[in-house]
């Protein structure tokens, strides 16, 4: 018996079971349980007891559901021992006890569907929502959430503990919302895994351009969304991240130094990624139910088509870009449609239209506001304008690489 | 679970007629709480202007005049209801017709077990 596993020990095989299903068994068990930290606990003693056991008897057929019905076992012992201390906990006990077997295994899948719901609840803070949801449903450490943030692990790891005694003070359901609440409440899980995404992708501040880790992360994510809650919008959001993920190598020089989309070097986007989020485009499209998400993947995917910038379909994203503000009427779709009318009718129209958005004032602090209409000015020859608004740019800008780009325009100015 | 809806608001944003179709509104949402089971108390608040602190330090009593806080948008009433979980409760918070106005602020009611229950 014990010879089939040398080449492949049983340890090792817990190891991977832990890296593919544990986040599985976790869900299952808040449900049965009724609390994260429970439920934590109880993940742990069930792989604990799984080495010991599977070295000893070796695996058994479906080992997802003995790690849920050990886990489960052994949370309840432990209520028992503690009931002796406190007798509230006498009746949960037996509530737990009771749950009839059948129950166990019913929904197993809605179970991830249900954590994430919970953990990108709209009760809860955007930044918790984003640390709760890497912590719990990716699995993801305290310690490599704060890094890839940039921010103290204790400060994380306090809030977590507030967004945890939340759900469980203020009984933040775990469950998948009702139909009527299904749109809205969806719209927050995207906001949360494109917000990851992005501070992979383009992170807001720091020494890196990108943070490839949280970028691997999002795109996991939203595949598992995916598979649960096939939605227009959550395909939408899956081919831009994609596609935007397309360009990644190419974005940034060897020095780490930022490289515009019109200076990158295109043999080197990802085909595969582009592929596979144009296909996600087309089944957006048809349901007819699409939204935000998949018109950007579509001006992503207008990109991904052009030999280059020059030899792009810049008619086609100025009128995406109308859909697009039609729908969202935000000042950034507007920054973004300016540039590409620049592109397709000049840059004097374009400059003339970003200084009407910054007229407005929504955008005066956005740096990428100030840089794009430096370039303009920049290939208009308007060199004196260029500068100051090379200069306002520089003052706002908080992450390296692009202010290195930006100063190395504004010495190139002279 | 019981929850307190707090209804925060303008107090000056409201019209007199205003005011009387939003009691009326309000009345209906309690007898369909009270008929789902989810109703315990319920009531509008005089206008802030009528409000009085009190405080005691130091053994010694002081009464003064207005409400601790100085804000613009003040207590005008609640809700006591008695809800399965926070969706549901936000349910029935935005059934409430002054948050088309002002805001429903919702908290968890601490169980305590010194308390008497008949609440």
């Amino acid at each position: 018996m014990m010879n089939e596993n040398i080449a492949y020990p049983i340890h090792k095989q817990v190891d991977d079971l832990y890296r593919s299903e544990s986040r599985r068994v976790f869900a299952t068990l808040i449900r049965l349980l009724g609390d994260f930290d429970r439920a934590e606990e109880a993940l742990h003693e069930a792989f604990a007891v799984a080495i010991e056991q599977w070295s000893r008897d070796g695996l058994p057929a479906n080992p997802q559901s003995w790690l849920v019905s050990v886990g489960r076992f052994r949370a309840i012992d432990n209520i028992r021992r503690r009931t002796r201390f406190d007798a509230s906990l006498a009746e949960l006990a037996q509530q737990f006890d009771l749950t009839e077997t059948a129950q166990i295994d019913e929904d197993v899948e809605d179970d991830r569907l249900r954590l994430i719901f919970t953990c990108c609840h709209p009760a809860l803070s955007p930044e918790a929502q984003v640390a709760l949801t890497l912590r719990e449903v990716c699995g993801l450490t305290t310690e490599e959430i704060a890094n890839a943030f940039l921010i103290a692990p204790s400060t994380l790891a306090q809030r977590i503990v507030r967004a945890k005694a939340k759900i469980r003070d203020a009984r933040i359901p775990y469950q998948v919302p009702s139909i009527a609440d299904l749109p809205e409440r969806l719209d927050t899980v995207l906001q949360v895994i494109y917000l990851v995404f992005n501070e992979g992708y383009a992170a807001s501040s720091g020494e890196v351009l990108t943070r490839t880790d949280l970028s691997t992360e999002a795109i996991r994510l939203g595949r598992l969304v995916m598979e649960l809650l096939p939605d227009a919008e959550v395909m939408g959001l899956l081919a831009l991240m994609l596609l935007q993920e397309s360009r990644r190598t190419a974005r940034t020089s060897s020095t780490g130094d930022l490289i515009l989309l019109e200076d990158q070097d295109r043999s080197r986007w990802n085909q595969d990624y582009i592929s596979e989020g144009k296909a996600l485009i087309l089944r957006s499209l048809s349901s007819e139910k699409f939204g935000s998400y998949t018109l950007q993947a579509v001006i992503a995917a207008v990109h991904s088509e052009a030999a280059s910038a020059a030899a792009t379909d810049w008619a086609q994203i100025v009128a995406l870009y109308d859909v697009l503000f039609q729908m969202e009427r935000s000042p950034i779709v507007g920054l973004n449609r300016a540039v590409a009318v620049a592109m397709r009718d000049g840059a004097l129209t374009g400059l003339q239209q970003i200084d009407a958005i910054l007229a407005q004032g929504d955008l005066s602090g956005y740096h990428l506001a100030h840089a794009a209409r430096a370039d303009l000015c920049r290939r208009l020859g308007r060199t004196a304008d260029a500068r100051a608004s090379y200069q306002q740019a520089l003052a706002l800008v908080k992450q390296e690489p692009e202010r290195r780009f930006l100063e190395k325009r504004l010495h190139e100015l002279g | 679970m019981k929850y307190m809806l707090l209804i925060y608001g303008d107090e000056n944003a409201w019209t007199q007629s205003e005011r009387e179709d939003c009691y009326e509104e309000s009345s209906q949402l309690v007898q369909q709480l009270r008929a789902s089971g989810q109703y315990l108390s319920s009531s509008p608040l005089h206008s802030v202007e009528t409000a009085t602190s009190v405080r005691v330090r130091d053994g010694k009593k002081l009464v003064t005049d207005g409400p601790f806080a100085e804000t613009r948008e003040q207590l005008g009433g609640y809700y006591l209801i008695d809800a399965e979980n926070l969706d549901e409760a936000i349910a029935i918070a935005e059934r409430i017709p002054a948050a088309r106005k002002g805001t429903v602020e919702i908290r968890p009611i601490v169980k305590l077990l010194s308390l008497p229950s008949d609440q």
